[in-house]
């Protein structure tokens, strides 16, 4: 499936969750917050995610600033 | 004994003053050290997009667990991104403090006026505790304490310039005419220009850039805390009066030489 990822179209595998995709870029899932479609998905709700062919995610952290 | 004097912001009492930052450091393994040395209680991050080729950054894991964080929504150019932004920040889980930052001048990195008000209106109706920065404009500023601001933070130069209180004539005027708390944000430059600022009166300084860009950070964090300190303390015991001729400050009778009952 086309899942378009921080603005980066990747092909992923069906059948991931947003939880598996965090992991797959090597983040930890507990320092990120998550939109998927421009909704807010809690972190505990990243594993109960599946993601769908379509879906634009966007995953943040908290970086320098001032 | 002295009376302590605590700064009450969202439902915090903070008995620092000084707001640090955690951008621009050489290293950020020297935040610990330098929220120490500040004695800062608030200190602020940004919100970016997780680089997928090298995972998340964790500016998280430099913060001491007691500091109030006041995540901005720098990389905002309208209302509508700062209000996304901001509920970004508040689903980390680190509270609800949001520093509002809506700027579409690249060049001077100037606040948007209208659309930091809007944002304001919808984030405070939403529960945040809402610290926006602005230009000193005392109709803008009227604005965000009737859009629900808890404090606001005019800049006194434009954001890491280090050139000072620029704006200070009009930072006299928000301090003289606003209710809501001064924390004069960007452009501070010297711990004597912060001291200024609370020797004027503002409520509290934000310095970034000055302390992260210093040759030592620790210590200029330790030199601006006690600036802002005794800026306040200077302002609490009130400032003498200004005068254009001198006045003497020891007597003047009883000099040497002098006739008693004339000159």
């Amino acid at each position: 499936m086309r899942v378009i990822v921080n603005g980066r179209e990747m092909m992923l595998d069906g059948g991931l969750s947003l939880r598996d995709l965090i992991a797959s870029v090597h983040a930890d899932p507990a320092v990120v917050v998550a939109e998927l479609n421009r909704n807010i998905v809690p972190s505990s709700a990243f594993s109960e995610t599946m993601l769908q062919d379509g879906d634009r995610v966007e995953l943040l952290s908290f970086v320098g600033g001032g | 004994m002295e009376q302590t004097d605590t700064f009450e912001l969202g439902g915090r009492a903070l008995t620092s003053r000084l707001f640090t930052g955690t951008g621009k450091y050489g290293d950020d393994g020297l935040i610990p050290a330098v929220c120490e040395a500040s004695g800062s209680q608030v200190i602020t991050v940004a919100l970016r997009r997780v680089d997928l080729d090298k995972g998340a950054d964790n500016v998280m894991r430099h913060i001491p667990g007691h500091m109030t964080l006041l995540p901005n929504t720098s990389g905002a150019r309208t209302a509508d991104e700062a209000v996304r932004i901001a509920r970004l920040a508040r689903a980390m889980g680190c509270g609800n403090w949001i520093k509002i930052e809506v700027i579409s001048d690249n060049r001077y990195l100037l606040p948007d006026g209208y659309e930091t008000v809007r944002a304001t209106e919808i984030l405070a109706r939403e529960g945040f505790v809402v610290l926006p920065y602005m230009n000193p404009d005392l109709y803008v500023a009227r604005s965000l304490a009737n859009a629900g601001a808890a404090a606001i933070m005019p800049l006194g130069a434009p954001i890491g310039t280090n050139r000072g209180l620029r704006t200070e004539e009009m930072i006299r005027i928000l301090i003289e005419e606003m209710s809501l708390p001064i924390i004069v944000d960007a452009g501070i430059g010297t711990p004597s220009q912060a001291c200024q600022a609370m020797e004027m009166g503002a409520h509290a300084c934000l310095v970034n850039t000055a302390i992260a860009t210093a040759a030592d950070p620790i210590g200029m964090a330790r030199a601006f805390g006690q600036a802002v300190q005794a800026g306040r303390r200077a302002y609490l015991a009130g400032l003498g009066s200004v005068a254009a001729l001198a006045r003497a400050s020891s007597p003047l009778t009883g000099f040497l030489d002098q006739e008693e009952g004339g000159i």
